[in-house]
């Protein structure tokens, strides 16, 4: 597309951006919280956070990848 | 601005009759080619003498990942073990060749769609759409296999049950969620890794010297963490389908 100028490129990964990462910021606050109930369950529960955030983190990829086809192609 | 070089394609070296052989190609069958010699060497070795240090390092790291399927897949650890293992390594391996030092950056100018381009001979082999959207495909159509091979033709009444209309309607779903599964995988590991290339050619074009160390260490992590992301996926879903329901 043409049209699509700065802006809209900044906006959706302005806009993309913004619910994953108050994912990520439950999902780890949660984790936490887990952690400091159980302590010996650390590692168990890491490894299951690092899968839900990359999970969250991929929504936040898919914009990302939409903004950068906006500007690059 | 102008010098900044970000190709979101992987771009031709050189063509080989009407097929054009890209970066990509050229990376995916070197990492290839270095997991055959790789698994060659332990295969020879470890019929000869299995206490060299080699041996004991792949051992242990195979040995880790099994226990890994086998804390998801119980049941079925040594039926999945091949495939994931298999992809986990080829992730891992393509997604940090992109982390080599002259990939991105060695190459030649070549005359490609009519204009002066500057084309990499190395690229990450993940930072590809092709690459990914391949391996998302082939991986979903085993986990049909397996599902098949496991229930038969009771597998497949997960997609079409005409009992009622509403499990007909849900069963339209899971149809749409396994298409959506393959756009999902493809997409987020080229995401993942291709924004990682960015960044880093972004970085190094603000600051040329020592501040895209950290960002190495960053995409490394990242590259071990979609693998594993991918291979775990892959194992889940699997996993569901040779779940028999209800």
């Amino acid at each position: 597309m043409e049209g699509s100028n700065d802006l809209v490129v900044g906006l959706t990964i302005a806009i993309g951006g913004f619910g994953p990462a108050i994912a990520i910021g439950l999902i780890v606050s949660k984790a936490l919280e887990s952690i400091g109930r159980n302590p010996e369950a650390a590692a168990k529960i890491q490894t299951v956070m690092i899968l839900g955030v990359a999970f969250a983190e991929a929504i936040a990829i898919y914009s990302l990848v939409t903004a950068l086809i906006l500007k690059f192609v | 601005m102008s010098e900044l070089h970000i190709s979101i394609s992987a771009q031709p070296i050189f063509n080989l009759g009407p097929y054009e052989v890209t970066n990509t190609m050229l990376v995916s069958l070197a990492v290839s080619l270095v997991l055959v010699l790789l698994a060659l060497n332990f295969l020879r070795l470890l019929k000869k003498n299995p206490q060299t240090r080699f041996v004991v390092v792949i051992q242990t790291l195979i040995e880790s990942f099994y226990d890994y399927v086998l804390s998801i897949a119980p049941h079925h650890a040594r039926k999945f073990f091949a495939l994931t293992a298999s992809i986990f390594l080829f992730v891992l391996l393509g997604s940090w060749a992109g982390l080599l030092p002259g990939a991105e950056t060695i190459g030649l100018n070549r005359v490609y769609r009519g204009q002066v381009e500057f084309v990499p001979f190395l690229r990450g082999a993940t930072a590809d759409l092709n690459m990914t959207l391949g391996l998302a495909i082939f991986v979903m159509v085993s986990i049909q296999l397996y599902g098949y091979k496991q229930l038969g033709l009771k597998y497949f009444k997960k997609f079409f049950n005409l009992t009622n209309p509403m499990n007909m309607f849900v069963g339209f779903l899971e149809l749409i969620s396994e298409f959506a599964k393959v756009i999902s995988f493809a997409f987020r590991l080229f995401g993942n890794i291709f924004a990682g290339e960015v960044l880093l050619a972004v970085i190094a074009f603000l600051i040329p010297v020592v501040a895209s160390l950290p960002f190495i260490g960053l995409e490394l992590f990242v590259g071990f963490i979609q693998a594993l992301v991918f291979a775990s996926l892959a194992l889940v879903f699997a996993n569901l389908a040779v779940t028999s329901h209800h």
